[in-house]
C-alpha cells in the first residue's frame, strides 16, 4: 500500500510487520520517531504480543534487547550517535553472544562539539563491533532493510544494524510502499533462536573465555560475516520475488557501465550523487557511481569486480578518522588493491553540511581530470580554519577552538549580509 | 588431636536446632532434595561467602518457582568462578552479559517470558557489590522504577574483589583495600562515603528490599521465598564475607558474617513499598572490635580509638535506626 509519510514512521511500520517481540526506547535525535511510532501501535493494541519497554539509558536499551533476544524474543531498538556510543560495550557483547538483535540507527554527527545533524560517524564508530551493517539510500529502502535484517540476523545468529541517515531519511516524508502483513510473514518466518534461555534445558550463556578457544571464537564471528556475504544477495533476491522491488544486496550501480570514474558512497548522498552524474554525463563526461549497501562485512570481491574496468575512484564519506583521512576509502583501498587505480578520498556532510550539487559538480570536474588531493574536504572554510590556527599560534590562551570557529562563522555571515 | 567438644546445645552458632525442627521448617539447603543449582566443582576461593551466599539464594529461589528459574549475572567473581568456559557450576539457565547491566539483561528475559505466556518462569539477576552499587547502578534503579519482574540479588563483600580487592561504593570507613590503602593520617577508606543501596532500593517504593547473611540461613532463605511470592522488582543484599579481600581465615567465613550482624554493623532487616517491615534482631550484640579484630583489613582500626569509635558510632546507629535489640527484652 501506497502512503506518503515520515521516513521514520515507514522504518516503525516496516519494523511493525516483523513481528516484534520486544521494544526497547530510549530517545535520541534523530531515531526518537521511529520508538514513539512504535509505542503508540503498542498502546493502541494494533502491534500486539510486543512488550515495549522505556529504558533508562541506551545502554539499558541494548542490554534488555540481549536479555530478551537470549530468551527468544524477537527484539529491536534504535538509536543515533552518542546513545550508540554509550551502548557501544553492549554493542560488542550482542554480536559476541551471537544475538540477532536488529537496530535502527539514525546516522547522526558525535560531539563534542554537541551536533545533532546527520553524517556518518556513529555508525563508522561501531563498524568492527560484529555487526552487520546495512545502508538505506532512500525511504523506501530503509523500510525494505528492516524487513531483510530481521531474516538476515536471525539465519545467522548475529545482530545487525541498519543505518538511517538522520533528518535525510529519517525525518523526511515520502511515498512509501508499505507491504502487507502476509507477504512479509511469508519472508520472513518466526524466529527459532539457536541457543535459549529455558529451564527445561538450562545452559550457561556468556561463559570466560580464554587464550585457548577466544581465537576460534572470534573467527567464527568472521567466518560469519563472511557467510552474510553470500546471504545477502540471496535475501535481497527472495525480497524481490515476493515483494517487486530491488532492495539491499552488497553494492548498487548507477551508470558504471562504461564509467572511468566512479564515485563510491554509502546512504542517501548518492540521490544527489547520482543527479549530478546525470548532468556531467549529459556534457559527456563518463562518470557513475556505486553504493555500498552493506559496509560490514565489506564486500570487497564484489567491489573489486565493479571498480576493475575504471581509472579512478572517488569515495564520498561522511566521516573522518581524524589524524588518518577516510575511513570508507581505506577499505576500498584494500579491495582494489594491486589495480593501481588512485582512490580519492572526499570527506563532506560532516555534523549536517548541505551537500550541494554545485559542489559536487566541481569536485566531479576536479575528479576527472585527476586534480584532486588525496584528501578533500568538501566546502571547507579554509580562512576561518586558518586564522584559528593563527590564533593559537599567538596565544596559548586562545580558547575553544569550537566556539573561536562559530564567532568567526557569525562574522563572516555578518559581514556578507551588511 | 584436639577433638571438638560436641555441645547438645550449640549456644555458640545459630544453626541450633535445625535438627529439631518440624520438616517443614527446615532449610532448603538440609533437604535432599536442594537443587544445588551452583554446583561443587567451581573455583572460588576458600571460605568464599559469595559462593556460599549464591547457593543459599539460588535454591532457596528453586524450591520457591518449582525450578523455573533463569538467572542473569554481572561481571565479577560469582561468573569468573563459576563459568570458565567450558566448564559451568550452573545447574539452571544462565547468562552472563557484562559488569553494568544485569538489571537490564534481566528485564530482557522477563519480557520477553511475558512476551510468550511464560510467567510461571521467574527471573534472578544478581551481581556483586561493584557491580551492584557503583557501575551497575543505572540500570539497577531503571528496572527498580519500572518495577520490572526481577528479583535483584547483591552479593556485598565490600570491594572490587574480582580486580584485586578495590574500593567500592559499599566500602566501609576505614578499610584497607588497595585503592584505600592504611597509610596517612586517615588510614584506609574515608568515612561519611558510600551508598546505602537497601535504603536507595526503597526510596523507589519497590514491593520488598531485604537484607541478608550468610551467617543465619534460614533468614536468608526465608526473605529469598519471599521474594519469590512477590510479583515487580524486588532486592536482596547480602552479607558476603571474602577471606582473601578481607584478611580473614576462610574457616572464619560465617563468623566474621554473624558478628557483623550481631555488633549492628551490617543491620538485617526487610521492607515494602518504602516501608520498613521487620528488623531481625541481634541476641547478643558485641562489640565492633570483636568483628573487626578477625580482618586484616581492619588491623589499623583497632590501633585507632577515633576510627574504632566511628565505627561502633555506625553500628550504635544502625541499632538505633533499625530497632535492631528489643529494648524490652534486654
Amino acid at each position: 500500500m501506497l502512503k506518503q509519510i515520515e521516513g521514520s514512521q515507514g522504518i516503525a511500520q516496516a519494523v511493525a510487520l516483523c513481528r516484534p517481540e520486544v521494544i526497547c526506547a530510549y530517545p535520541i535525535t534523530p531515531q526518537t520517531h521511529i520508538v514513539e511510532d512504535l509505542g503508540a501501535m503498542v498502546k493502541r493494541g494494533s502491534l500486539s504480543d510486543c512488550e515495549f519497554i522505556n529504558v533508562e539509558s541506551e545502554f539499558a536499551a541494548l542490554s534488555v534487547a540481549i536479555g530478551s533476544s537470549a530468551t527468544g524474543a524477537r527484539s529491536y531498538t534504535a538509536t543515533a550517535s552518542q546513545g550508540l556510543l554509550y551502548m557501544a560495550e553492549a554493542v560488542y557483547n550482542a554480536s559476541g553472544l551471537g544475538l540477532p538483535i536488529v537496530m535502527t540507527v539514525g546516522n547522526r554527527a558525535i560531539g563534542a562539539p554537541i551536533n545533532i545533524w546527520n553524517d556518518q560517524s556513529d555508525s563508522m564508530s561501531m563498524r568492527d563491533a560484529g555487526w552487520i551493517q546495512l545502508f538505506a539510500e532512500t525511504n523506501q529502502e530503509a523500510l525494505d532493510l528492516h524487513i531483510q535484517a530481521f531474516r538476515i540476523a536471525e539465519t545467522l545468529s548475529i545482530p545487525v544494524m541498519v543505518c538511517v541517515d538522520g533528518f535525510i531519511l529519517t525525518h523526511a516524508y515520502e511515498r512509501m510502499d508499505i507491504p502487507q502483513q502476509e507477504q512479509v510473514d511469508r519472508f520472513l518466518p518466526p524466529f527459532v533462536p539457536r541457543q535459549v534461555l529455558d529451564p527445561a534445558d538450562p545452559i550457561s550463556m556468556g561463559a570466560m573465555v580464554g587464550p585457548e578457544a577466544f581465537t576460534e571464537v572470534r573467527y567464527l564471528a568472521h567466518h560469519k560475516q563472511m557467510q552474510a556475504l553470500e546471504l545477502i544477495p540471496e535475501i535481497a533476491e527472495e525480497f524481490k520475488s515476493i515483494f517487486g522491488r530491488d532492495s539491499g544486496g552488497l553494492i548498487s550501480n548507477y551508470r558504471t557501465d562504461d564509467a572511468e570514474t566512479i564515485i563510491v558512497t554509502l546512504g542517501s548522498v548518492i540521490g544527489t550523487i547520482s543527479e549530478v552524474i546525470d548532468t556531467l554525463r549529459d556534457q559527456g563526461q563518463k562518470i557513475g557511481a556505486i553504493s555500498l549497501r552493506c559496509y560490514r562485512p565489506f564486500p570487497k570481491e564484489v567491489l573489486r569486480e565493479a571498480l576493475q574496468a575504471c581509472q579512478r575512484v572517488v569515495v564520498f564519506e561522511k566521516c573522518l578518522a581524524v589524524g588518518m583521512g577516510g575511513i570508507v576509502a581505506a577499505n576500498v583501498r584494500m579491495s582494489i588493491r594491486g589495480l593501481n587505480l588512485p582512490v580519492y578520498t572526499v570527506i563532506g556532510g560532516l555534523g549536517g553540511r548541505p551537500i550541494t550539487r554545485k559542489s559536487l559538480a566541481e569536485l566531479f570536474e576536479k575528479a576527472v581530470k585527476d586534480d584532486l588531493d588525496e584528501t578533500t574536504f568538501l566546502d571547507i572554510k579554509c580562512d576561518i580554519v586558518e586564522r584559528e590556527l593563527a590564533r593559537e599560534q599567538a596565544h596559548t590562551r586562545s580558547g575553544a577552538a569550537a566556539e573561536n570557529i562559530l564567532r568567526e562563522v557569525g562574522v563572516v555571515d555578518a559581514a556578507k549580509t551588511a | 588431636m584436639p577433638h571438638q567438644q560436641v555441645k547438645f546445645y550449640q549456644t555458640g552458632t545459630l544453626t541450633v536446632g535445625n535438627r529439631l525442627l518440624d520438616k517443614a521448617q527446615r532449610t532448603v539447603q538440609a533437604t535432599m532434595d536442594r537443587s544445588n543449582s551452583l554446583d561443587s566443582g567451581h573455583r572460588a576461593c576458600q571460605g568464599c561467602g559469595e559462593a556460599l551466599g549464591a547457593r543459599y539464594a539460588i535454591d532457596a529461589a528453586m524450591r520457591a518457582t518449582d525450578n523455573q528459574l533463569i538467572a542473569a549475572n554481572a561481571t565479577g567473581c560469582l561468573e569468573v568462578f563459576t563459568t570458565p568456559y567450558p566448564e559451568s557450576a550452573w545447574r539452571i539457565p544462565w547468562m552472563h552479559s557484562l559488569f553494568g547491566n544485569a538489571p537490564s539483561v534481566a528485564t530482557g528475559i522477563a519480557a520477553a517470558l511475558r512476551v510468550k505466556g511464560r510467567q510461571d518462569v521467574r527471573v534472578i539477576a544478581q551481581g556483586g557489590d561493584g557491580g551492584t552499587t557503583d557501575i551497575g547502578f543505572g540500570a539497577l534503579s531503571g528496572m527498580f522504577e519500572r518495577n520490572d519482574d526481577v528479583l535483584y540479588i547483591c552479593y556485598d563483600n565490600q570491594a572490587y574483589m574480582n580486580t584485586g580487592v578495590q574500593r567500592s561504593s559499599a566500602t566501609p570507613g576505614s578499610a584497607r583495600t588497595a585503592t584505600t590503602m592504611p597509610l596517612g593520617a586517615e588510614p584506609g577508606a574515608d568515612f561519611d562515603k558510600g551508598k546505602n543501596v537497601p535504603l536507595i532500593a526503597m526510596a523507589h517504593g519497590i514491593p520488598y528490599v531485604a537484607t541478608a547473611s550468610v551467617d543465619r540461613l534460614h533468614d536468608l532463605e526465608a526473605k529469598v521465598e519471599k521474594a519469590m511470592s512477590i510479583r515487580g522488582a524486588r532486592y536482596i543484599q547480602v552479607f558476603v564475607p571474602c577471606p582473601l579481600g578481607w584478611g580473614s581465615k576462610p574457616a572464619d567465613t560465617v563468623k566474621v558474617a554473624r558478628l557483623a550482624v550481631e555488633s549492628g554493623l551490617y543491620p538485617l532487616f526487610e521492607a515494602e513499598y518504602g516501608e520498613l517491615t521487620s528488623a531481625t534482631k541481634i541476641r547478643r550484640k558485641v562489640d565492633v572490635a570483636d568483628y573487626l579484630k578477625l580482618q586484616r583489613r581492619f588491623a589499623h582500626t583497632l590501633k585507632s580509638e577515633t576510627q574504632l569509635a566511628r565505627l561502633q558510632a555506625v553500628a550504635d546507629n544502625n541499632i538505633r535506626r533499625f530497632g535492631l535489640i528489643d529494648e524490652q527484652g534486654e
